[in-house]
């Protein structure tokens, strides 16, 4: 809980900043509250989780875990962000608060014990999402955005909200502890009320974290938005979508799964399909992404398809694997955007000669995303592969494997163009120190997680 | 020195250092780190007492909380595959030398070492498919970097083909996993799990399609040929003469002992596609008029004739399987050496324009003539004792064998057909005019040449010594199976 007070109280801190004119103070006192936090949640792990104000928080290993890896998302697209928001707009203490205030929420959502607290950690970060999406005042598209991810952000908490009040009107509670009994007492006459819940509620959060076919809004979204909020939504905010999204299913619907499974299995093989059949016809980088994080949605999934002991660790490595990869691409994408004005795949165009550190990193990073040995995406594909066969979806494994196939098209076409392709001017992308330090930390990581995968794995 | 992660250190470390050295002395340093890789592979070549133990084994632990453990080791069938591997990579970088690259492809080359050592001496299902997608990317990049024509889009599909193949491995290598019950990949464990008819049906297609499309087998070779002709030739002799034995290695390492009912059931039918391989790879070889696109074809004709070996389950056809890869490795590698030196001293590989070379090139054409024996397989050169064991197992194998060895048999006419007829067309005849300022080979290319030939005709005379490495585990390999 000391998290996301630090946090909240940081928020309003940036904001005085930023009113007080202190603009070279804004991106230290951030990280240092975001390192703040980070403190925080390491000095709970000991801890035993209890949940917490009457039942409405739980700081278990699970929650301080995604919360934490939060944070240190968080921290590294803030580091990105220095000249980023310079060149965007001029009060930029908005951006840091705001980026603060969802990251609040999305704490909120990892550490959830009752639907009051989910449905307003989804809310905290949401506002302050449709506000940063929509940021670049003077511009169509991302006032488009914004207007979109409004909207149907506004439509799919309706259908969650409807779905919470189904649950309580079969159960009389918000409280997952108190549901869980209810359907451990009624294993065979659970009201018809809560299987509709359920189904509400699986539309409300696969609208969230962007799932076929609720998925309509995240191509033009993340197109729309700016470089750094996109990466934002498509890491941090997706993260702790399916932190929350896990943790309703694991604890609470588990005994249930006859009902969901098949639902869900259909949504994973639309998603599966839907996103990297659409990913493979974009020329842009950026729209590429955004379908590749719908793809890579589906195959995070799996680990709540076939719930087990690994679905936790198996989450968590592959929320890093992608959030890690994530940020390299994003952020290169940003320095050639910068560079050459466009976020065509032509941008990369002859980075391997002027940039060779920097195609280096992009190249592993697309290698993770892809789910190659010695990198982290591989540990996060298999620990995916290996909860669904517990339960021996075996055409569900042959399917994600030609998607896996596909999927390394697109992601080769960077390396590609990166390597093959000759670019267009000689001069080197400039890199500043806070962009080597990121890219650095990511490729580091994500090599040794691929290499030393168990530092992760035996985290929950 | 008998500790085999030196031998996976090492690559790895000199591929780091590679990577940074920008000047052309890269290539010095390259072949060093190769010698000594090489070097520190003979104690174990020394040391190894040629029964059917695995030796030199090694455990640790990897990711306990899953269960994974990091096992490797050597026995009579991976040796002689470490010793390929080992000792053919020198090669390849001093057939480099002519051509002027930096360091980063020689890190490249490095790097593959690692992952192929890996796959060879590993035992345990996870650090084999780690090594096995480990030596693909940096072949994908010393092809695309350094090839010629239509190479992005070529080996991208050649990629993403053999990327799909392990990726149906690795979802039988979960499963297994699954079955094992205490989350244990390691080979001994795996190979002793009693699975269904079904189950051993499935796993048997997942691995067989991985390994057929690597080796590559008809008709899963339709990357192989444009991938060959158009990577640098480094890359086609990585290809042809290391990788694709990953392939065969996996048939014996992995696919006979995890499934044996299924290998019995369906051995016939994989037979019967690496003869097929055969009679095709001869008959097209034949219309090539590109030299690099022959061998390749020829190639699938060798590799199919090997694969026929490895599914006749007789002791004859498995040694032999295992010589003739060390053979089919030395003489390709020799051929598609002697393919570069004529394009680069002539600026052609097309069969039409070239003839005559040898009144030019007698030193050539001479070490060209006694690699193409061996190809062929000649008796007293390595290729007669390989084919000759192929053909006895064949002979022996459990259905129709007779009519399988007839069959493959034509592998020796059809050989000596496309190979003289290439022969023929680049050394004999008369010489183009704009070709008659050509010099014969010298320096490095003589002395890569002269040790190919040499291993031609040394285990061509004496084959004992490595047939006797493999005997053991071989025949124990073949009670596990029956």
């Amino acid at each position: 809980m000391g998290a996301i007070i630090t946090l909240s109280l940081l928020g309003i801190l940036i904001l005085y900043l930023g009113l007080y004119k202190a603009k070279n103070a804004l991106l230290p006192v951030s990280i240092l509250g975001l390192l703040g936090a980070l403190a925080y949640e390491l000095y709970y792990w000991q801890s035993d989780a209890v949940p917490m104000y009457k039942g409405m928080v739980l700081f278990d290993h699970f929650a301080l875990a995604f919360s934490m890896l939060c944070i240190v998302l968080t921290i590294l697209i803030l580091l990105l962000s220095k000249e980023y928001f310079k060149s965007i707009s001029e009060n930029i203490a908005e951006y840091y608060t705001l980026i603060i205030f969802s990251l609040t929420g999305a704490l909120m959502v990892c550490a959830y014990h009752n639907f009051a607290m989910l449905f307003i950690g989804l809310e905290i970060m949401s506002v302050a999402l449709y506000i940063l999406v929509g940021i670049r005042r003077k511009d169509k598209a991302s006032n488009e955005a914004s207007l979109k991810y409004f909207l149907m952000g506004a439509f799919s908490t309706g259908f969650l909200l409807f779905g919470i009040t189904l649950l309580y009107g079969a159960t009389g509670t918000f409280d997952l502890a108190v549901l869980k009994e209810y359907i451990i007492a009624n294993p065979t006459e659970v009201s018809p009320l809560f299987y509709g819940g359920i189904l509400l509620l699986l539309v409300g959060l696969c609208f969230k974290v962007g799932v076929a076919p609720f998925h309509f809004w995240t191509p033009d979204v993340y197109d729309g938005a700016p470089i750094l909020i996109t990466t934002f939504m498509s890491t941090v905010v997706k993260i702790a979508s399916f932190a929350g999204f896990l943790k309703l299913f694991s604890m609470v619907l588990i005994p249930l799964n006859e009902f969901w499974t098949p639902v869900l299995l259909t949504i994973v093989i639309i998603t599966l399909f839907v996103g990297n059949i659409t990913a493979l016809m974009q020329t842009s980088f950026k729209r590429m992404m955004a379908y590749s994080s719908i793809s890579h949605a589906g195959y995070m999934l799996f680990a709540i398809l076939s719930i087990g002991a690994n679905s936790a660790s198996g989450i968590l490595t592959y929320a890093i694997a992608y959030g890690l990869s994530s940020i390299v691409a994003f952020g290169s994408l940003m320095l050639v955007k910068r560079h050459i004005g466009s976020d065509q795949f032509e941008s990369f165009n002859g980075l391997g000669k002027t940039n060779p550190g920097l195609a280096f990193a992009i190249t592993v990073a697309m290698l993770s995303l892809a789910g190659i040995p010695l990198t982290a995406g591989f540990i996060g594909k298999f620990m995916m592969f290996t909860t669904v066969m517990n339960d021996y979806h075996t055409v569900l494994l042959l399917l994600a494997a030609i998607n896996a196939a596909i999927g390394i098209y697109y992601y080769f076409r960077v390396i590609v163009h990166m390597y093959f392709m000759k670019g267009e001017g000689e001069e080197p992308v400039q890199l500043s120190i806070n962009f080597k330090l990121v890219f650095g930390l990511a490729v580091l990581l994500t090599i040794i997680i691929g290499i030393y995968p168990d530092i992760i794995v035996s985290l929950i | 020195m008998d500790n085999l992660f030196i031998l996976l250190l090492l690559p790895v470390l000199s591929a780091i250092i590679l990577a940074f050295i920008k000047s052309s002395s890269a290539r010095w340093a390259a072949l060093l780190f190769s010698i000594v890789q090489l070097g520190l592979t003979i104690p174990f070549i020394c040391q190894f007492v040629p029964d059917a133990s695995i030796q030199f084994a090694q455990s640790y632990t990897w990711i306990p909380s899953l269960g994974i453990n990091f096992q490797i080791g050597l026995d009579g069938i991976s040796l002689p595959m470490l010793i390929l591997t080992n000792g053919l990579i020198p090669l390849i970088i001093l057939a480099s030398f002519a051509h002027d690259i930096k360091g980063d492809f020689y890190a490249l080359i490095a790097f593959m070492q690692a992952g192929l050592v890996l796959v060879f001496i590993s035992l345990d299902a996870f650090s084999f498919y780690v090594g096995w997608e480990a030596a693909l990317i940096p072949i994908y990049f010393i092809c695309a970097l350094w090839g010629e024509g239509d190479r992005i889009r070529i080996n991208l599909k050649f990629f993403i083909y053999t990327f799909f193949g392990s990726l149906l491995m690795l979802i039988a290598i979960i499963y297994l996993y699954q079955q094992t019950g205490s989350n244990d990949l390691s080979w001994a464990k795996l190979t002793q799990l009693t699975l269904t008819d079904a189950a051993q049906r499935y796993v048997f297609w997942a691995f067989f399609i991985a390994f057929a499309i690597k080796i590559p087998l008809f008709p899963f070779h339709s990357w192989q040929p444009d991938t060959y002709t158009h990577a640098p030739a480094a890359g086609t002799m990585l290809l042809s003469g290391i990788m694709l034995k990953m392939g065969l290695f996996g048939l014996l390492r992995w696919l006979l002992p995890l499934t044996p009912e299924a290998v019995s059931q369906y051995g016939t039918l994989a037979l019967l596609l690496g003869v097929i391989g055969v009679v095709y790879g001869s008959l097209i070889a034949f219309k090539m008029n590109d030299a690099k696109r022959l061998i390749a074809y020829s190639s699938i004709a060798h590799v199919g004739l090997i694969a026929a070996g490895i599914f006749s389950f007789t002791q004859e056809g498995l040694q032999g399987a295992i010589l003739q890869s060390i053979n089919h490795g030395i003489s390709v590698i020799g051929l598609f050496f002697i393919i570069d030196i004529i394009q680069q001293r002539t600026g052609t590989r097309n069969l039409s324009e070239l003839g005559g070379l040898a009144s030019k090139m007698p030193i050539l054409a001479a070490c060209f003539l006694i690699i193409i024996m061996g190809a062929i397989g000649l008796p007293l050169t390595n290729g007669f004792i390989g084919e000759f064991l192929l053909l006895k197992g064949l002979f022996n194998a459990p259905a129709y064998g007779v009519w399988f060895a007839v069959a493959a048999g034509t592998t020796l006419i059809f050989g000596a057909v496309y190979m003289l007829r290439l022969y023929q067309k680049t050394m004999l005849g008369t010489i183009h005019d704009t070709h008659s300022g050509v010099s014969d080979i010298k320096g490095t290319e003589v002395l890569v040449l002269g040790i190919i030939v040499l291993l031609v005709l040394i285990i061509g005379i004496l084959p004992n010594y490595l047939l006797h490495l493999s005997e053991a585990s071989v025949s124990q390999l073949l009670q596990q199976i029956k």
